[in-house]
């Protein structure tokens, strides 16, 4: 849809006129930095850090302390424990631990049967010559628009009828189906950039489409996949809509986030779960989010969010 | 059979995983060894057995749906007799329904607007400083977080308690106000005002988006361009005014417009934080509490399509300023 970053060979200073435009680039970016800028900056970082800092603070601090005491006292009364996270994790009405391994059951097909699919779909569209092409990629294109809102009572019905409703299929089912518009798009526009040549090279050697596929294309996409999988991750991992829609009545097959949500009207006020919680849920996302950071803002770039 | 639709033990969800993984591996695997036979196989059987899969998965799941959604929203609350337009009717004519038609126009403005212009100065002022990337990092982070986890750590800021003596504030904002000596407020209970107080949690969180997608188009501005205005002697605010926001007006509209369409479809946020409860709710969260709280299939189909109609306009905006743009290009 948009490449919002052109590569700009970057211009070599002229030799002549290299003193005044650095003193001029030199006080702008004085300017740039001044006071009250780096006031601004600051504020926002912080107001963007505390709250997660606070609840950090706040898991680790003992039952008592949280009811009586904000988590600021902890640097003038510090007092630390795992309790918290003992408990979400095996205490017996919580049970973290079980819904991280559904989370996790949860999370990996739901990647890796989209991206495959919108690989091979990708790569018809943008390598095999077939009538009705064009139209048959606006269509798809066009589907990224639809909300999943619409789709899901119908969605469930069948499930239900299918006899697979509160299983790990649906859900299956269900992620993959989603992603796959999107994925589609931002897979074909990376495609699209491997030089024709290479492919009809192959082609002339008498390779056929699955070889080409295989053998030319993919080994050069790793970063174009490794881009739409932390996506797709994220996105599947951090889910609500879809989990609670199929699996909401299902204790066995409930993700993370079902269950914290519904701790949060359930048991509102014990932040000392709640807090524990919220972490054992951000763990896994945080640490794939860091690791491929890199990745993950090339897939940002290439096309926009979907949601 | 029913192996595999109830697993209950770690071992058998893995072993469950491990077979779905498999089984689509062998599934795909078959459907392309079968397309790639030595001899000359039709162009259309190749082309079926690449995207075959694909399209029957969206026929199925997205297409399908979405046609007899729409017919649905013409139906009773057990889809059994047609009732032409009453659910659009109750949609937009009872109170209830206006307090939420009213909070999703305030989100759907609110949210874009704010998230881009924060985004656009952080990245401006971070960039091409020594601790860009710290800076960035710190901001972009939320984007790591679900709603749901993001709600958490915003009603703990929010968190309330009475104003006695020997009872502390354990919320970081009401302790801000008892500092300052004002009584500590119910800021996810006092309606209106608690809307706003929602609407800070997703501007939270898309502002990292806003920032890494504008501060990638500031990057890319001709340093040819930067140059002649500062040899105009242009000052800070000027530069920011005149040259930067206009260079990068495409990639405002596409942050504008993406954000306005995650922004429409809030569900978690408002579900996990207030549950749609003290006149917060949205049309998104209301879709879920009619169709599968109150089990309205109907009414909850006439929100679902009216969330689809409301994108429609914005993706129509989007693609008309990318056309433009194109042509000034």
């Amino acid at each position: 849809m948009t490449t919002t970053t052109p590569v700009m060979a970057p211009v070599p200073p002229g030799d002549r006129e290299t003193g005044r435009p650095r003193r001029r680039a030199a006080r702008a970016r004085r300017r740039l930095s001044s006071p009250a800028a780096s006031t601004i900056a600051v504020v926002i970082a912080v107001l963007w850090t505390v709250p997660t800092f606070g609840l950090l603070i706040t898991s680790l601090r003992p039952e008592l302390d949280i009811r009586r005491s904000g988590w600021w006292t902890f640097f003038t009364d510090p007092e630390f424990t795992l309790d918290n996270y003992n408990q979400v994790l095996y205490g017996g009405g919580t049970d973290f631990s079980t819904l991280f391994v559904n989370s996790l059951v949860i999370t990996l097909p739901s990647v890796v049967i989209p991206i495959t699919l919108a690989l091979l779909a990708a790569y018809a569209f943008a390598w095999i010559k077939f009538r009705g092409r064009n139209v048959l990629f606006v269509a798809v294109f066009a589907l990224q628009v639809v909300p999943i809102q619409v789709t899901l009572i119908p969605l469930l019905t069948l499930y239900v009828d299918g006899g697979l409703a509160g299983s790990f299929w649906t859900i299956w089912l269900s992620h993959s189906i989603f992603a796959l518009p999107l994925a589609i798009f931002l897979l074909h526009n990376f495609m699209k950039d491997i030089p024709a040549s290479l492919v009809e090279a192959a082609r002339m050697d008498g390779a056929g489409h699955v070889r080409v596929f295989f053998q030319v294309l993919l080994p050069l996409l790793t970063p174009a996949i490794a881009a739409f999988g932390v996506f797709q991750f994220l996105w599947v991992w951090n889910d609500l809509l879809v989990a609670l829609t199929f699996a909401g009545g299902a204790p066995d097959v409930v993700p993370l986030t079902v269950r914290l949500a519904e701790m949060v009207g359930t048991r509102g006020s014990d932040w000392y779960l709640l807090a524990a919680g919220a972490f054992v849920a951000m763990v896994v996302p945080l640490v794939v989010f860091l690791a491929l950071q890199r990745y993950f803002v090339r897939g940002l770039l290439a096309g926009s969010v979907k949601g | 059979m029913q192996w595999f639709l109830e697993a209950n033990s770690v071992g058998h969800k893995i072993a469950l995983m491990v077979f779905a993984i498999l089984l689509f591996a062998v599934v795909m695997g078959g459907i392309l060894l079968a397309v790639d036979r030595p001899k000359r196989v039709p162009t259309w059987v190749v082309v079926a057995g690449f995207l075959g899969p694909t399209l029957a998965l969206l026929l199925l799941g997205l297409v399908y749906p979405a046609l007899e959604t729409v017919r649905g929203s013409f139906y009773d609350r057990r889809g059994e007799e047609f009732i032409g337009f009453d659910n659009y009717v109750t949609v937009f004519t009872e109170d209830g329904f206006q307090t939420v038609l009213r909070n999703t126009v305030l989100w759907v403005v609110l949210v874009p607007v704010i998230t881009t212009a924060l985004g656009l100065v952080y990245a401006y002022l971070v960039d091409r400083t020594r601790f860009e990337s710290l800076a960035k990092a710190l901001v972009f982070l939320p984007m790591a977080i679900s709603m749901v986890g993001a709600g958490v750590i915003w009603r703990f800021v929010y968190e309330f308690r009475p104003d006695q003596p020997g009872v502390n504030q354990i919320g970081l904002l009401n302790q801000a106000l008892v500092l300052f000596g004002i009584e500590p407020q119910q800021f996810l209970i006092d309606a209106p005002s608690n809307t706003f107080y929602l609407i800070v949690v997703m501007i939270w969180i898309q502002a990292g988006f806003a920032m890494t997608v504008l501060s990638a188009a500031i990057k890319a501005i001709p340093d040819d361009v930067v140059e002649a205005a500062r040899l105009d002697g242009v000052s800070g605010v000027q530069m920011f005014r005149y040259v930067t926001v206009p260079s990068i007006r495409p990639a405002l509209v596409v942050v504008l417009t993406t954000v306005a369409i995650v922004t429409l479809k809030v569900f978690d946020i408002v579900r996990t934080m207030t549950g749609g409860n003290f006149a917060t709710s949205v049309v998104a969260n209301e879709f879920y509490t009619q169709a599968f709280r109150q089990f309205n299939f109907g009414l909850g189909a006439a929100l679902a399509v009216l969330l689809f109609i409301l994108v429609i306009p914005i993706i129509a905006y989007n693609v008309r300023q990318l056309r433009l743009s194109e042509e000034i290009r």
